[in-house]
């Protein structure tokens, strides 16, 4: 037990260490940023015709006249009273807009993280299995293709097919246009998720179906397995038996991995279907110098795309006999 | 008594890919790995196959199995209880009247269980018991059914292993080098269970590189050399190197620790390299000119034995001095 809190503590310093080192490069990029704030919010004619005073209090808005090392210990010291200040787009508070965006997101972000998971476990181990035959050089070929796919090329195709020529699914955003927000139903979300998560998914899958065909040939060709075959299993019970057991860990720590593409992705792919989540939210704060939202959502991001990883040590010593008996005894 | 396992002319090749004269494509080439062997063993008999690493060995114990890997085939004859191994049949006969001792820890699976593995999956109270007399025979207890390979010793594991041959009754066991980094004592502890198990009944093919170990336990050694059986010998045979037929099985005897640990130059070429004559030819102090030139060295008996030479007379004169 000693032994799983020191390890837990240890991973919070790092994540602690990680975080402040996310923000301050997200913070020096925004610096770097060629955009003029004011420019692409208001605009050039617009600020044409304003009186220095307005263009003044304008750029003491934005924070153009305060220099960067000020700003940037101003924002650390609220966020660590627990402030992430106020988003200046949205005007609202960051968190405020993070947990709307992060909540409509989720379900997306789930679900497509499952379907890939679960999809790209499955074909991953029939193509190990099957190496050199025709599943195998089916899944591979699917792989490869998607592989070197852009997700939003992706996007727009499916957009194109399933919205525009079929006209099954809506065309974009998350709920139907000039609908009440009471009357939109959870058939109604759902319809809206189906592409986003669609083209998240099917990304996503060749990844992992890839990386887990290669164990599993490494698995197939073990002594193990020569074993269990020799001794006259048959080859279903050695997949089952044998090649599972010992994919699942890396496809444990792979499919952890896959939470930061996931939510890379969802920023092309969010874009493209004009869906109000996060990914969206990014984009329109990087473009529009909103900087607490995009040190928001940064943070936030990278927060989950760690406590992922952290998950996938934890369960690694759940399911390793090694690490678990290891742990037991020290 | 009729052989429970008889070996004829048994080749496995290999394909592979190298890169041809032209330009672009890669030429296909069958490889022979293990070339022309025989062997025959009758129940109750250990036959021990003695060569060195690369030899082709454990080839060998995976065609009688069945599971050679998928890019080899095999060519030749092989005889069970007096019918043919097919692919089919052996599929249905490894593990339950033919077993393989594997070499060490690496064949179990490290993610489970011992009793799990042992039991294949089984959860009936039958099975159960099976695997538990296995493993008591050779004094493992019931917290070994609990354990996780990586929580076996090294002779523990290798207990193991041969325990996993007998949960049911064997008549054919193949043991491909099962004791490699157990010190004498123990590894001669591992052979005398399987004298038990061939005085039992069950014919024994013993995989070995160790001379010396073989000796001490088989009844009859075919002594392996690039792919070939080069000479069979009655394991009395050896207590004279006089009564050695080739030059090879005589370099062997040699290098025996009580004969004066003496080492012969030359290597063993890869049996894919050797197209045609004796693989011995480099080495051979007796080398004729038809050695090299012929395609195949036949195995042909000789003094009660059987031994793959043109000249084994020459060799036989020319004293034990090679």
């Amino acid at each position: 037990m000693k032994h799983r809190l020191q390890f837990t503590g240890k991973k919070l310093i790092r994540m602690a260490l990680l975080l402040l080192g996310v923000s301050i490069v997200t913070f020096l990029l925004m610096c770097a940023s060629p955009l003029d704030p004011l420019q692409t919010n208001i605009g050039q004619a617009a600020l044409g015709t304003m009186s220095s005073e307005q263009i003044a209090k304008l750029q003491a808005y934005w924070g153009v006249d305060t220099p960067p090392l000020t700003r940037y210990l101003g924002w650390l010291t609220d966020v660590l009273k627990g402030d992430f200040g106020t988003s200046l787009l949205y005007r609202q508070p960051v968190l405020t807009v993070i947990g709307q965006r992060l909540i409509s997101s989720f379900w997306l972000l789930l679900s497509a993280w499952v379907i890939s998971g679960v999809l790209g476990l499955t074909m991953g181990v029939i193509a190990g299995a099957c190496r050199g035959r025709w599943p195998d050089r089916l899944i591979r070929g699917y792989c490869l293709l998607i592989s070197s796919t852009p997700a939003f090329w992706l996007a727009i195709l499916l957009l194109l097919i399933f919205a525009v020529w079929l006209g099954w699914l809506p065309v974009g955003l998350s709920v139907p246009a000039g609908v009440e927000a009471a009357a939109v139903t959870v058939a109604d979300r759902f319809r809206h998720a189906i592409l986003p998560a669609l083209t998240l998914s099917i990304t996503g899958v060749a990844n992992i179906a890839l990386h887990t065909r290669e164990k599993m040939i490494n698995v197939m060709e073990s002594d193990y397995v020569l074993f269990a075959r020799a001794r006259g299993e048959s080859e279903i019970s050695i997949i089952l038996r044998h090649g599972l057991r010992n994919v699942a860990l890396p496809a444990i720590t792979l499919q952890f991995a896959s939470v930061s593409e996931i939510i890379g992705g969802s920023v092309l792919v969010e874009q493209v279907f004009s869906y109000p989540g996060l990914g969206q939210a990014a984009v329109t704060a990087g473009l529009g110098s909103d900087l607490p939202l995009l040190l928001g959502i940064t943070i936030v991001t990278a927060a989950i795309v760690f406590a992922g990883n952290l998950i996938a040590d934890l369960l690694y010593g759940v399911i390793d006999p090694k690490i678990r008996k290891g742990a037991a005894r020290g | 008594m009729e052989p429970i396992l008889k070996i004829e002319h048994l080749s496995v090749y290999f394909t592979q890919y190298e890169q041809g004269f032209r330009f672009f494509g890669f030429q296909k080439r069958q490889l022979a790995a293990v070339k022309d062997l025989s062997l025959e063993i009758e129940p109750g008999q250990i036959v021990a196959v003695v060569g060195a690493s690369g030899s082709g060995k454990s080839l060998l114990a995976h065609s009688i199995l069945g599971i050679l890997p998928y890019n080899s085939h095999m060519e030749g004859k092989i005889q069970y209880d007096g019918e043919p191994l097919t692919e089919k049949r052996a599929k249905k006969l490894r593990g339950r009247e033919i077993f393989l001792i594997p070499q060490g820890v690496t064949y179990l699976d490290p993610l489970m269980k011992v009793g799990a593995q042992l039991s294949k999956g089984k959860k009936d109270p039958d099975t159960k018991q099976r695997c538990r007399t296995a493993l008591e025979r050779y004094g493992l207890g019931r917290e070994t059914e609990e354990m996780y390979p990586f929580e076996l010793s090294g002779g523990m594991a290798r207990r193991v292993l041969i325990a996993s041959a007998v949960t049911e009754k064997p008549r054919l066991v193949i043991a491909d080098e099962p004791t490699p980094g157990l010190d004498a004592r123990a590894a001669k502890r591992i052979l005398s269970h399987f004298r038990e198990l061939a005085d039992e009944g069950a014919g024994m093919l013993f995989i070995t590189h160790d001379l010396e170990l073989a000796l001490s336990v088989a009844d009859e050694v075919a002594v392996f050399y690039a792919g070939e059986t080069i000479e069979k010998a009655k394991a009395e045979e050896f207590s004279d190197v006089d009564n050695l037929r080739h030059p090879y099985t005589r370099a062997l005897w040699h290098a025996m620790p009580e004969h004066g640990f003496k080492v012969s130059e030359g290597t063993q070429p890869y049996a894919g390299n050797v197209r045609k004559g004796c693989s011995y030819a480099g080495q051979c102090p007796v080398c004729r000119e038809e050695c090299r030139t012929k395609d195949q060295i036949p195995l042909m008996k000789y003094r009660d034995g059987e031994v793959r030479c043109l000249y084994p007379d020459e060799i036989m004169k020319s004293g034990a001095e090679l």
